[in-house]
């Protein structure tokens, strides 16, 4: 049995015990447990379920590596799936579930699969079954198949995240991601010369494995050692400490990111419960250490099989011990430290099977002289199944498995060797070579990730750059702080050799199988990946099958595509990939590794921005006033304007038609804000203009308005607006709502990119100015009620707003009711309409003076819906609605604003290729249905027969479509093939709804053709 | 080769799986062939398979210069959709769709084609107006749309939050038939057919130069020596650019990274394909329960086939902002593919400047989807010069200005 030990366990506080609950069952723990050793402690070594077998699984190791122990935790909006338990800090009240299993994590119904399938469901499986029928696999084999999928539980779907996170930025000369004796020694030597350094240490804790491991530095004791240099750090201002922070992936150009978990320990306490940092930093140190290999032999997935390493962890950190007579496989010499450490804690070590012919070094024989029974040249051979660790069969190493030999045990510690890792060198373009004494690979320092000018930015220190003995990481470790030091600009320092203590170790031996060469009965019970229950009969018989490619194997056997990405099961797996090639290791290569190092939260990858501020929110200075007045909002871009004005008791529709009649009777204003302003100013801006407008744009007087088209470099229309001419050298172009960022980017790039030494500025103004149009009959009236000049004239002051002082398509500026105003006579209703400008912190002043002044003319307001379908009965096309990105001015009987005075601007030779200049191209029209009804949006127009692939042929389309209260009856423009040729013809719109339209073809000024009703 | 059944799996588990053959052969070039196809990525093996099934032609090698399905059709996030809106690209799309429906019979190989559907969500007034329009348009392209309302949304997506508060849903575009298939099996499956078929697919063999003489292609030089042909086509995504260099013209392409990311597994939650344009990202749940979440794509030209974290963050956001649960879910892992994007963002399938030269690129951000009809396309293009289904496909259309352009439909990647 697992339990916690009398005395040991260097990280926890006996004094305070922590309670908690596995699948409902009261527990009890430490301060300083992780959820792993507080479940070992109380003999719970059962911790989940495989993928694919649901066969019983024990936790292997002791970081972010484990593959088996995943945990729901947390309840209701702070429930959260396959949580690690060997990195969840235990906290009081933790409520931990297992997963993937029915009816229970003791028995579960689906190890049928281990136990009856498990010879047929072999790699490949589903690409070579659930053909025939073809429907089946929709409603049947696969709903089954999915149901047996995914590990944890989803979490709610009507709950929202109760916790929050935030993004944080951070730049330094050297980051140090980890927080081992190397990481910490690495930090020193790089804050030796003065720079800037990050240290990031993904534990609650410092040091790494050394103080399990033991050994001196500096004539100090590890422990000590470490504290001694964290206090060291701590006290230098150019030194931050982070802990609980993974370095999660770099990426190019030196951006780093890092991953804090904030309260993970403590949930519920206030404040984010994640971080994201987003470093760029000159040079990063990698000292993430290594990661022990599983050694490949039939039942290394048997709970209680654990890796030599993670062994010693619980040991020596927790005081918990795996097990009561643990037996010991090893290729390599630091699997007697465990033996050792089992020993001390008086744990029964039965055996320690070395596959090494001749056996290891100074340690085995401490292990020897402890009295622990040593074979050399021998295997494992196959632990018996079942739930917990109870037999174990072992033979000799270089053969087929037989002639063996039982032995009674209740744990196997495994080592197979140690490798890098690797994954943050890798992430940018780090390559990796494979070292041959060590059977790792290991980042190739020759061929580091590079930045933006060539040079490397990452450097690796200690076990992370291959190296495992103490006194070789340490001078690796301090080599690598001033070399990332120097790399970012600091002094050269020479590095002072660190004395440490020294064991002699012999060589290990690669061992990919156990024993070399096991039958198929044996490999078929041989995990390498554990998770995704990938085993070495999987990868040989992908490669004789042919998924010789390392990424095909993976993809065809799923091996390292499971939550710890292959950390224990890639290297073994390609060994073995490698030997069913008769290719060597480093021919096969590794897979992509990719970011992030170990899952991190999607909450913390969103950060603050969710909910009301998931996009930043834009508000005109008189939002506040349409929210209290009934606005129905709609978004347009990061804005929101009012759709319309609902009033108690009306319908949307009904709201629409109402303000459309007051605008056309009476008086309607519009909150026009959003329209993009832009200032462009300059000697050569008119030039400039020019280019970018279709319309000439510099001969434009002083105190006019001209109503300008824009098109893209293709030629299509991209959007429209009414320009004035403010001064000799300044014009404000008035943009689309949507498309004010769109088009200040679109004059700044070809002001810097093509016509860079043309003297122009553009400002975009939009939000420094609140813009009322003021619609209707009445228009003029309540202007002149606000200046006093109630009959006409100048008698009240202010801006004389008489048709002959302002015409139509003029501006002028001056004062409106005591208000600092521009006032453009532009329409856009077809009504008398003035546009004013006041300065945005005076917009609900002027707003409000407005609406009070105009009660005795009938004033509502009027939303984005009205304004839509006032252009509409006027014919006045709206970019989005008759243009969508394929459509030229000429398709919309806009010859008028192509000027043929200039000699060039944007999208004019575009217009002149051939399908441009096509007679057959759709042209706009008004369309009528014959019997009033308003026309579905979108609907085509169908032609005669079918197209060269099967297609109706069509000849037009409806580009908008409304219900006019002013005309009783649906109106509508649309593209129509030779449209404007054709009119009075009847043509044919078939409906979603089984109905088809038939519409006529009109002019599409359906009201107010003369224009009288604008130009009063 | 041994045909795949349920009866072969349990034969096969008797005798420890010793009897499965390779699913397909390992062949050194030949010093000749009527056809090349450079690019053994789902596009280039369907082109083979159907210049063979359709056309007779086996004399084919397929090059490749990494492992066959390693660029964007291993990389996508595996929709499949035929909800376009102009005629031409709802007729290729449709094609591969429908094809796509049978495939893992015509294979006998399971690509796992799961027509689960898929739903575009209209998030503001625009998009309402856009994909009713887009419906009108299937109608009669022969493509099943419907328009649907918010409440059938949720019916359909039980994660979803319908509410906004920034954009709430307003209905979608429902393509029942739309669905997703395993990525990696449809590369398989072609390249085990073709492979059936006698065709040569050659991996880890890179062309270095394309030979031309008199103006008519004649063959390329690889890694593994010079090959000739008859005819050659060129279809090899990212890096199409570069080849159609080696040929001697220029291709109106840009390649950028296109970012996906996946969840850890979690039981099934959701059993349709989702994608927020308004808020820019997608998602569907894999058979092995991830959570495949696929945005935009980066704003500069590269071929690193990785791309900028910020990306990352925005379609994170918008998934968050679309389904909260996801907040609660970590991300396994992310990667990037490059994609090759024309000027329309639509794809070309087109003879080339060089006589006996074809070329199947720019299929940008959605050509998985595409595949069966992309290769059943160009092999009739290859074949006998002429299809209807690349017709408006090809390389001439800039200079005309004939343009196929989706976005006024599909403002995201796909």
């Amino acid at each position: 049995m697992s339990t916690r030990l009398a005395k040991q366990g260097r990280l926890i506080d006996r004094s305070k015990q922590i309670e908690f609950t596995f699948n409902g069952k009261k527990l009890k723990g430490f301060a300083g447990d992780t959820l792993a050793s507080a479940l070992l402690a109380n003999d719970q070594m059962l911790v989940g379920r495989s993928f694919k077998y649901h066969r019983p699984r024990g936790l292997v190791a002791s970081g972010a590596e484990e593959p088996n122990a995943l945990v729901g935790l947390g309840v209701g909006d702070r429930f959260e799936p396959n949580q690690r338990a060997t990195t969840t800090e235990l906290f009081a009240g933790l409520a931990a579930q297992s997963q993937n299993h029915w009816p229970s994590l003791e028995y579960d119904i689906g190890e049928v699969n281990s136990k009856l399938f498990s010879r047929f469901l072999t790699a490949g499986f589903y690409y070579k079954m659930f053909i025939h029928p073809r429907p089946f696999w929709k409603h049947i084999y696969e709903p089954f198949i999915r149901q047996s999928a995914g590990l944890g539980k989803a979490p709610d779907t009507e709950l929202k995240d109760a916790d929050t996170y935030e993004h944080f930025y951070f730049f330094c000369d050297v980051l140090v991601i980890g927080g081992g004796v190397a990481g910490l020694q690495a930090a020193k030597s790089a804050a030796e010369t003065g720079a800037k350094v990050l240290v990031l240490e993904e534990k609650s804790c410092w040091g790494g494995r050394t103080p399990v491991d033991g050994g001196t530095i500096e004539g100090l004791d590890a422990e000590e050692w470490i504290a001694r240099t964290v206090a060291e750090l701590e006290a230098l201002d150019n030194v931050t400490l982070r802990s609980r922070t993974m370095g999660a992936g770099v990426y190019d150009h030196s951006y780093i990111l890092g991953y804090e978990r904030l309260t993970d320990h403590a949930p519920g306490q206030g404040g984010p419960r994640h971080r994201l940092w987003r470093i760029r930093a000159q040079q990063t140190v990698t000292a993430t250490g290594a990661i022990e290999r599983p050694l490949s032999f039939a039942g290394n997935d048997v709970p209680g099989v654990m890796l030599a390493g993670a062994m010693r962890d619980y040991l020596v950190n927790w005081g918990v011990t795996p097990g009561q007579k643990v037996l010991v496989a090893t290729n390599n010499d630091d699997a007697y430290r465990t033996a050792i450490a089992l020993h001390e804690a008086g744990v029964e070590v039965v055996r320690v099977v070395d596959a090494r012919e001749s056996g290891g070094g100074e340690l085995s024989d401490r292990v020897r002289d402890l009295g622990i029974r040593i074979e050399c040249g021998r295997a494992i051979a196959k632990v018996k199944d079942g739930k917990r660790v109870t037999k174990v069969a072992i033979c000799a190493q270089n053969g087929e498995g037989g002639a063996r030999e039982e032995i009674e045990a209740d744990a196997v510690a495994m080592s197979g060797g140690w490798s890098p890792v690797v994954h943050l060198w890798s992430h940018c373009g780090g390559k990796l070579t494979w070292d041959e004494t060590q059977a790792h690979f290991r980042p190739d320092p020759d061929r580091a990730p590079t930045g933006h000018d060539g040079a490397p930015f990452v450097v690796t220190a200690g076990s992370a750059s291959g190296p495992l003995g103490l006194a070789a990481v340490m001078a690796d470790a301090a080599a690598a702080g001033a070399k990332a030091a120097e790399a970012a600009g600091r002094p050269a320092r020479t590095v002072t050799p660190i004395a440490t203590s020294e064991v002699t170790e012999a060589p290990m031996e690669p061992v990919w199988l156990m024993p070399a060469k096991a039958d198929i009965e044996l490999r078929m019970k041989t995990w390498l990946d554990y998770q995704n229950d990938v085993k070495v009969s999987d990868v040989q018989l992908a490669a004789r099958e042919g998924y010789e490619s390392v990424e095909h194997t993976k993809r065809y056997t799923t091996l390292g595509m499971a939550t710890d990405q292959g950390k224990l099961s890639n290297i073994n797996g390609l060994a073995i990939l490698a030997d069913a090639l008769d290719a060597e290791i480093p021919q096969v290569g590794t897979t992509t590794f990719r970011p992030p190092y170990h899952p991190i939260s999607m909450g913390a990858i969103g950060g603050e921005a969710r909910g009301e501020i998931f996009q930043p929110l834009r508000k005109t200075p008189m939002y506040d006033w349409h929210d209290s007045h009934g606005a129905h909002w709609e978004p347009v871009g990061h804005w929101r304007r009012p759709y319309a004005y609902l009033r108690s008791g009306e319908s949307l529709h009904e709201a629409v038609n109402r303000e459309v009649k007051n605008t056309r009777e009476a008086l309607g204003l519009l909150d026009a804000s959003t329209l993009g302003k832009l200032i462009v100013k300059g000697p050569d801006a008119g030039r400039f203009l020019d280019m970018l407008y279709t319309n000439m744009m510099s001969t434009l007087k002083i105190g006019k308005c001209r109503y300008g088209l824009m098109c893209s470099e293709n030629g299509f229309l991209s959007d429209d607006g009414v320009v004035a001419r403010i001064d000799e050298d300044t014009w404000l172009c008035h943009t689309t709502t949507g498309g004010a960022d769109r088009i200040h980017a679109h004059m700044e790039e070809w002001l810097q990119t093509e016509w860079w030494d043309w003297k122009v500025y553009v400002a975009n103004v939009t939000e420094q100015l609140a813009q009322v149009a003021v619609v209707g009959p009445n228009a003029r009236r309540v202007l002149e009620k606000l200046n006093g000049q109630a009959g006409g004239g100048q008698a009240g002051g202010g801006m004389d707003l008489s048709p002959e002082a302002l015409g139509f398509m003029e501006w002028q500026d001056g004062e409106i009711g005591g208000f600092k105003a521009r006032a453009y006579r532009i329409s856009f209703s077809g009504e008398l309409s003035y546009e004013i400008a006041v300065s945005a912190s005076e917009g609900q002043a002027f707003w409000s003076a407005l609406i009070e002044a105009g009660r005795e003319f009938g004033v509502m307001p009027y939303g984005t819906e009205c304004l839509h379908i006032l252009r509409a009965e006027k014919g006045f096309i709206m970019i989005g609605d008759e243009t969508d990105g394929t459509v030229i001015p000429q398709d919309l009987g806009l010859h008028w604003a192509l000027s043929k005075k200039k000699d060039d601007y944007l999208g004019k030779r575009a217009q002149s290729r051939s399908h441009m200049t096509d007679p057959d191209r759709w042209q706009l029209v008004g369309l009528e249905t014959l019997d009033g009804s308003v026309l579905p949006d979108g609907a085509y127009a169908v032609g005669n027969g079918v197209n060269a692939n099967g297609q109706k042929n069509t000849i037009g389309r409806v580009t908008s479509t409304y219900y006019s209260a002013t005309l009783d009856r649906g109106i509508a423009m649309g593209l129509v093939k030779h449209g404007p040729k054709r009119m009075g013809e009847v043509i044919d719109f078939p409906g979603l709804d089984g109905k088809t339209y038939q519409a006529r073809i009109v002019d599409p000024v359906f009201y107010d053709k003369d224009g009288e009703k604008q130009n009063v | 080769m041994k045909r795949y059944s349920a009866f072969a799996v349990a034969r096969e588990g008797l005798r420890y799986h010793t009897g499965w053959e390779r699913a397909w052969r390992a062949p050194e070039p030949k010093r000749h062939y009527d056809v090349i196809i450079v690019g053994a990525g789902g596009h280039g093996l369907a082109t083979a398979y159907y210049l063979g099934r359709n056309f007779g032609i086996t004399n084919v090698a397929v090059i490749e210069k990494g492992w066959l399905g390693g660029g964007n059709t291993g990389r996508n996030t595996t929709i499949i959709r035929s909800n376009y809106l102009q005629d031409p690209s709802a007729a290729i799309y449709e094609k591969a769709r429908s094809l796509y429906e049978g495939l893992s019979q015509d294979f006998n190989y399971n690509v796992m084609f799961s027509p689960r559907g898929v739903i575009m969500l209209a998030q503001t007034e625009h998009e309402v107006r856009g994909y009713k329009r887009t419906a009108h348009a299937n109608a009669l392209q022969g493509v099943s749309t419907e328009w649907i309302e918010p409440a059938r949304v949720k019916e359909l997506v039980p994660i979803i939050n319908l509410a906004g508060p920034r954009y709430p849903v307003l209905g979608g575009l429902w393509q029942e038939r739309g669905g997703t298939a395993r990525h990696d099996a449809v590369a398989w499956g072609y390249a085990r057919a073709c492979s059936e078929m006698g065709m040569d697919i050659i991996q880890q063999c890179e062309v270095t130069g394309v030979r031309s003489e008199g103006g008519r292609v004649v063959g390329v030089d690889t890694s593994k020596g010079a090959i000739d042909c008859d005819k050659l086509g060129m279809v090899v995504a990212g890096n199409c650019s570069v080849l159609s260099e080696m040929a001697g013209f220029r291709l109106p392409v840009e390649s950028v990274a296109l970012q996906a990311l996946v969840s850890e597994p979690i039981k099934p939650c959701m059993d349709v394909v989702v994608m927020a344009n308004t808020v820019h990202g997608y998602m569907s749940q894999s058979d092995k329960g991830e959570m495949v979440i696929g945005g935009g794509t980066d704003g500069y030209n590269n071929y690193t086939q990785r791309g900028s974290f910020h990306h990352i963050e925005e379609t994170v956001r918008a998934l968050v902002e679309t389904f909260p649960m996801v907040s609660r879910l970590k991300m396994l892992r992310q990667w990037g593919g490059i994609v090759d994007v024309t000027g329309d963002r639509s794809p070309l399938i087109s003879k080339t400047p060089v006589q006996n030269c074809f070329v199947n690129a720019g299929w940008g951000t959605g050509g998985f989807k595409a595949i069966p009809g992309s290769g059943w396309a160009m092999a009739e293009l290859m074949a006998t010069g002429h299809s209807s289904l690349a017709e408006e496909f090809s390389m001439t259309r800039f200079k005309e200005g004939k343009f196929i352009d989706e976005s006024v439909a599909a403002g995201v990647a796909h």
